[in-house]
């Protein structure tokens, strides 16, 4: 589709020029996530998908940004073969471009990698309408600068995204759900933390407040294994999993304003009043709260993490402030790639 | 070696007034093991060589350059392949060897936060107790340090599973030209604003000056046990490779020797591998015990159908450390061999691995040249050894281009120049080969974000256009790149 690429770089060129800001739009299935940009004006890339390029056995695929992230796990799965990221929204639409964009993982985050983890290159359009690739298609590569990484979480600030290549992994033989009952924040923190150190098995472990669950993957007989060195019951259904990673859970449902906290597995528990969710073995926490969004992210730089809000309320920023020396940095790399400020401006901090 | 000291150098002398005299090195006898890096064909004397002992000093040497328009050049321990660690001949070398220190080391979060000189495997050594390691392990890790690590992404046979070092540091704080000390990223799996951690990784000292990480530690596998496969085609062994991959094991390490490093390997080691195989590969499994036994019956299967004619399971520890010896010695054994030997690392896709081989051995009847090959099959990582005496006339010359067209075979099948040992001095004008304009631009483009003077590293990693227009008017035949029906991703 090389007609479609030059047509979005001619767009982008254009809109350089007359230094229009742009609203990079995939499937939408994230638009609460950051500011609407709203004087912007849209540019559609859904149109520019398809799988490029799938060999199972170099595990890496290569696709259009555009393309629904349905169509490459069906592809996958035809081949025992998954992403290693577990993004959200799968069925609503998403597209693969709008997963590296926003950069949300799931489940098996902290086990097998987040979406920078998987990616190997790509080519984008910058801010000024250039084409540019970096990165490629092997799992090894160190020549220019790892500029596809840092695509991840950009929320489409740094440059449209025609292609990209992602490693892929093999899928577990089998998975199963093994629940422990613990009503203690701090005694789950520890054993999912402990576990690790027993068994490869892990693929997920959240805390919900009153019991911990864990998944694991692997052999039948490695699963057994680990069952049996860490104890727990088998119970039905990787539902739970699914609905974790997609907010379908009923604690995503109450009132309150959704924070996500990111922080050292082994953080103390962020706060005793707010209703919790922990994920990534403690990694991430949700948290339903209407306290003041500042006090929520002072706790949250407090214990070495951010928070970010994930509500609906625009009025509430989504990502966490940066520092000056920071701000500084990111400010001029973001310049570095488009110099007008035209993709998406404003969607994840005001100065970017 | 008595030179008369003519003028004084100013820059010097200000250096002097920010450092303890212990922290410099300026007389040319004791300057003169920092004239180069591991690529020693390549050399050039520094201006001086500073040893910082703190950040503070670090600091306080970034102002001055920044402030005087001098060239830095950051240096690990100074085992980089490629020549990232070659002096600036108007330029300061800033060492970090001294910054040496393990800071602290978190169980329970299984975290180490080291300072940049501190030594990759000496971080696995002191966590050893704990049942915890650091899984990227560089072929150098007795001697490369972190901050090293960290400039060049280094990878290891460990990577295939446990990833590159991208993957295994979760923070990073460097010091920039105006000596301001930043932190990127965190304890967390993520951070506020652009992953400029992933960003530092691989970015070969042009970035900023790193003088801390916080690493990632993982538990020790329980049990590791190590395959070693034996073919009478390389092609075989090479599709063996991407077979046991496609049905769904991804080993510890997975490494290929061709006939010649076996030999080489065989007679310095004596590892037992066979010596009339035209390749072995060896593969590592790890995990706890029922995972590892179903996973070595798997691997056996798809290696013996595969057509490996002898498969051996190292029965014990001791037999699984001495298949590794011989790996592990594989560059020490060329030595022995060869006078001198150019180390290759180029990517290229699993499934082309047979056709590349075999390839590079008729680039080596070309060239007149041996070529031993050692390499990470599992993710295509070559490590071709070219073979040469550097006292014959131009033997340097015509293993450079043998060199070359290696990596321009690597990029023509969808590859890349580099997988772990850095674009450098050495392969500044592949980078014309595997990247347009437009994306060389980018690339130049980020650099003068964060070093608008070009002072950090100048001359390597990437080439200015003007360089890439002289290098594609010789490299171009009939006015075509090499393999020009190859689409480039």
């Amino acid at each position: 589709m090389p007609g479609l690429s030059n047509e979005i770089a001619t767009t982008v060129k254009a809109a350089y020029a007359n230094r229009t800001p742009l609203n990079i739009s995939g499937a939408g299935t994230k638009s609460f996530l950051g500011q609407c940009a709203s004087k912007s004006k849209p540019l559609d890339v859904t149109g520019h998908n398809g799988i490029i390029e799938y060999d199972p056995a170099e595990l890496v695929l290569v696709a259009r940004a555009g393309t629904p992230l349905k169509e490459i796990e069906s592809l996958l799965s035809q081949n025992r073969q998954m992403l290693g990221f577990e993004p959200p929204f799968v069925e609503a639409g998403a597209t693969l471009g709008g997963a590296v964009a926003a950069g949300l993982a799931g489940p098996r985050r902290a086990y097998s990698g987040g979406v920078r983890d998987f990616m190997l290159g790509v080519t984008i359009v910058n801010g000024k309408g250039e084409i540019v690739t970096a990165g490629g298609k092997v799992m090894k590569n160190v020549a220019g600068f790892d500029l596809f990484r840092p695509m991840a979480r950009s929320m489409g600030t740094l440059g449209v995204l025609l292609k990209i290549a992602i490693r892929v992994l093999p899928m577990p033989d089998i998975e199963k759900t093994l629940l422990h009952w613990e009503s203690d924040q701090i005694s789950a923190l520890k054993k999912m933390n402990q576990w690790p150190c027993e068994t490869q098995a892990i693929s997920a472990a959240s805390w919900d407040g009153r019991h911990i669950r864990i998944r694991l993957s692997g052999s039948a007989s490695g699963i057994e294994h680990a069952r049996s060195t860490i104890g727990g019951e088998f119970i039905d259904g990787m539902e739970y999993w699914q609905d974790l990673n997609n907010f379908r859970l009923e604690f995503f449902s109450q009132a309150e304003r959704l924070w996500r906290i990111s922080l050292a597995p082994m953080s103390e528990p962020i706060d005793a009043n707010s209703r919790q969710l922990i994920d990534w073995g403690g990694a991430q926490r949700w948290l339903k709260s209407d306290a003041p969004p500042a006090s929520i992210r002072s706790r949250a730089s407090q214990l070495g993490g951010h928070a970010e809000c994930f509500s609906e309320d625009k009025t509430v920023a989504t990502y966490h402030p940066m520092e000056g020396g920071l701000l500084a940095i990111n400010k001029r790399f973001k310049t570095a790639l488009d110099p007008a400020g035209i993709l998406n401006p404003g969607r994840m901090y005001p100065e970017l | 070696m008595s030179r008369s000291k003519p003028v004084k150098d100013p820059l010097i002398t200000q250096l002097k007034s920010i450092l303890p005299a212990s922290c410099i090195v300026d007389d040319p006898v004791s300057m003169k093991p920092y004239e180069c890096d591991g690529l020693s064909a390549y050399r050039q004397m520094p201006r001086v060589v500073v040893l910082p002992e703190s950040v503070e000093q670090v600091q306080a040497v970034m102002k001055t350059c920044q402030q005087t328009g001098t060239p830095v050049v950051p240096r690990g321990a100074g085992t980089s392949l490629s020549g990232g660690a070659m002096p600036h001949k108007n330029g300061v070398v800033l060492s970090l060897a001294r910054l040496k220190r393990i800071l602290q080391i978190n169980e329970d979060n299984r975290t180490a936060r080291v300072q940049a000189g501190v030594r990759n495997l000496q971080i696995s050594e002191a966590v050893q107790d704990l049942g915890l390691y650091y899984a990227p392990d560089p072929s150098s890790q007795i001697a490369c340090t972190i901050g090293g690590n960290v400039a060049e992404n280094a990878g290891g046979v460990h990577c295939l599973k446990y990833g590159l070092t991208v993957h295994n540091i979760l923070q990073v704080k460097m010091v920039n030209l105006d000596g301001e000390l930043i932190s990127i990223g965190s304890t967390a799996l993520d951070s506020p604003g652009y992953d400029l951690l992933a960003l530092l990784m691989g970015s070969e000292g042009m970035l900023g000056i790193v003088v801390e990480a916080l690493v990632r530690l993982l538990p020790r596998p329980q049990v590791a046990r190590v395959l070693m496969a034996a073919f009478d085609d390389i092609q075989m062994a090479g599709n063996a490779v991407a077979s046991v991959i496609a049905a769904g094991v991804i080993p510890g390490g997975f490494e290929m020797m061709d006939k010649a490093a076996i030999q080489a390997s065989e007679d310095f080691s004596k590892a037992g591998y066979p010596t009339d195989a035209a390749a072995i590969l060896l593969c590592e499994l790890d995990g706890t015990e029922e995972d590892v036994i179903a996973q070595v019956e798997r691997v056996e299967k798809l290696l013996a159908g595969s057509g490996a004619v002898d498969i051996r399971l190292a029965s014990d520890e001791s037999q699984r450390i001495r298949f590794w010896s011989g790996r592990k010695n594989a560059f020490p054994a060329m030595g022995r061999i060869s006078p001198d030997y150019y180390c290759m690392d180029g990517t290229i896709p699993r499934k082309e691995l047979g056709d590349v081989l075999t390839r590079i051995s008729g680039l080596s009847a070309k060239h007149g040249l041996r070529v031993a090959n050692v390499f990470h099959a599992g993710d295509g990582n070559l490590h071709p050894l070219i073979l040469y005496d550097a006292n014959q006339p131009d033997e340097f010359e015509r293993a450079e281009k043998f060199g070359a067209e290696i990596l321009d075979l690597c990029v023509a099948v969808g590859g890349t120049i580099t997988g772990e040992h850095g674009v450098g001095v050495e392969k500044i004008d592949r980078m014309c080969v595997q990247f347009d304009d437009s994306s060389l631009s980018q690339f130049l483009a980020i650099r003068k974000a964060f070093d608008p003077d070009g002072l950090l590293n100048p001359d390597k990693a990437v080439p200015t256009l003007a360089r890439c227009a002289e290098f594609n008017a010789m490299h171009v035949h009939h006015g075509q790149l090499p393999h020009p029906e190859l689409e480039r991703f």
